[in-house]
């Protein structure tokens, strides 16, 4: 077994013991990445056939800086000094975070020639506590997407247990990354399922925590009210390690909430006996567009999921754990027609700022004025899938259509919530811990 | 039923969203609208009594939980260089705006 194949915790542990070093971690963890990974993200780049066997998860190796990390690691070591609980862990970051004189991309065109002057908060916490960032990793452009197809940065990311398969997205190089085993833990953000489908697709762990949790300071913002940063690894302990790092009160982000952080290594030791779990009928349907007329429509998950579904809870039981079944949800449906309002009006809002004046792409095409820069930059910078929104956000954002439209999913969003907090109140029927 | 979004309708948003399309995304990013505004019309059919509030969040924001907005005072940035850096055009550590196109309002 090579050092890279062990968990974040064993890396930590066997570091402290001064059984390895940081730089021996490192050296092992870009062994590995030059073996699967191929050649990372670029634009205007043709996929070829040999492209197509490998992972792809890098938009950008920091390998220098990684070293540099990684040798400071072993300094403080050395010195006697407390180097952090992931001291001398590699990870990734998605390339939606910005870190300080790293390309941050985004994966769109409008951002690849834009270096951040600063660094999120996210990262910044796992570099304090000893973790050793060994590049920005592939995403849908923007995180608009589900595949991690939509980059602006090809050959996108292949799924590392069977690269004719996509990775899920819009963390897909997160999730592809650690599922490839080049690294333990990777940054990524969910704003509809974006660590979550990807971590399934690629068999690691994904959390989504709370939104509020964990800060957005750095991150590029997609939808603002939904945005949240979370740990990708290979086990449910490297993940509980990495969220208690990253989460926390900011003062460069207001709704990062002030909360105290438990500590959540500790409570997996506690199990889950006593706690009250949640089964919802609601939730064994699901509501989703067609693809070809965009009506919603509803059907039954299939049952090999269900069967899944069913089979944790019954693992959950025999544990000790009380499942409680038909836990009404019923708003659930509405999910989908809220997200694609609030998440569009966010995002074209968020998008207005890259204009070409600032940072980031400007046009190399003659015009005549400001407007005209405007246009052929944003068309030029923009993929599709940003456009879409960009329209999208604005029309139901409109003054004549604001009521029918936002307002009334900002007013639906409330059900949902209290659909939470009816059966997640300690002194309700449901009392539930987990659903 | 006819289309929500009608060409003229979306050449206008296209306008004001600062973007130039080719025919063929207009073609395609016209007919995606057009299906959203499918999928999102359910909303419009919601029961909803009329002391329904308004959620910013998923979360509530408790005055316990929230962080105590800063002092509104300005700080000179130390790295103004890392930051014009980016600019896409420079002259005097100034960023560079081509003309802005000027409308008669009615």
């Amino acid at each position: 077994m090579e050092l890279c194949d062990l968990t974040a915790l064993e890396l930590t542990r066997l570091l402290r013991q001064k059984k390895t070093s940081a730089v021996e971690i490192l050296t092992s963890t870009l062994q590995h990445i030059g073996q699967v990974d191929g050649r990372s993200g670029a634009l205007d780049a043709t996929v070829t056939d040999e492209d197509k066997e490998k992972v792809h998860s890098f938009i950008t190796l920091t390998d220098e800086m990684a070293l540099k990390q990684a040798s400071a690691v072993d300094a403080d070591l050395a010195a006697g000094k407390d180097p952090g609980p992931l001291a001398g862990v590699p990870f990734t970051v998605k390339d939606i975070f910005c870190v300080k004189d790293t390309p941050s991309t985004a994966a769109s065109r409008i951002l690849a020639n834009f270096k951040s002057p600063y660094t999120a908060t996210a990262v910044e916490r796992m570099q304090a506590a000893g973790a050793v960032m060994v590049g920005k990793v592939n995403l849908d452009e923007f995180t608009y997407g589900s595949s991690t197809e939509s980059s602006a940065f090809q050959p996108s990311t292949r799924n590392p247990w069977d690269t004719a398969h996509v990775p899920g997205g819009s963390s897909g190089g997160s999730a592809a990354s650690v599922g490839a085993g080049e690294v333990p833990l990777s940054l990524g953000t969910d704003t509809a399922g974006s660590i979550r489908q990807p971590a399934a697709f690629c068999g690691v762990v994904g959390v989504k925590p709370t939104y509020g949790r964990v800060s957005r300071y750095g991150l590029i913002a997609f939808a603002s009210s939904l945005d949240c940063p979370g740990p990708v690894a290979r086990t449910v302990s490297d993940a509980a390690a990495m969220l208690q790092v990253i989460a926390g009160a900011d003062p460069h982000d207001s709704t990062a909430a002030t909360t105290a952080v438990p500590d959540y290594l500790s409570k997996l030791e506690g199990g889950v006996k006593g706690m009250r779990i949640g089964l919802s009928p609601d939730y064994f349907r699901i509501t989703f567009p067609d693809p070809k007329t965009g009506e919603l429509q509803e059907q039954a998950l299939p049952k090999e999921i269900e069967a899944s579904v069913r089979h944790a809870a019954d693992v959950l039981a025999a544990m000790g754990a009380e499942i409680v079944e038909e836990v009404p949800m019923p708003n659930t449906r509405y999910g989908i027609p809220v997200y694609f309002v609030i998440s569009r009006v966010e995002a074209a809002s968020n998008l207005h700022r890259y204009d070409g004046v600032k940072y980031g792409l400007r046009t190399k095409q003659p015009y005549t004025d400001l407007r005209q820069m405007y246009k052929l930059t944003r068309n030029e910078g923009f993929g599709l899938q940003p456009k879409l929104r960009i329209l999208m956000g604005m029309y139901v954002s409109a003054a004549q259509y604001s009521e029918q439209y936002y307002q009334r999913a900002l007013k639906v969003r409330t059900l949902i919530r209290r659909d939470f907090e009816t059966v997640f109140d300690p002194a309700g029927s449901y009392r539930l811990d987990a659903l | 039923m006819s289309e929500q979004i009608t060409p003229e309708i979306f050449d206008h948003l296209v306008d004001l969203a600062a973007l130039e399309l080719d025919a063929g995304q207009a073609e395609y990013l016209r007919k995606q609208l057009n299906n959203q505004l499918k999928a999102i019309r359910e909303l419009e059919a919601i029961p909803l009594g009329e002391n329904i509030p308004i959620s910013l969040h998923g979360v509530p924001y408790a005055a316990a939980e929230s962080a105590a907005l800063r002092e509104d005072e300005w700080h000179l940035y130390p790295d103004a260089k890392d930051i014009l850096a980016q600019a896409p055009q420079l002259e005097n550590d100034t960023i560079v705006v081509p003309d802005i196109p000027h409308t008669t309002l009615k």
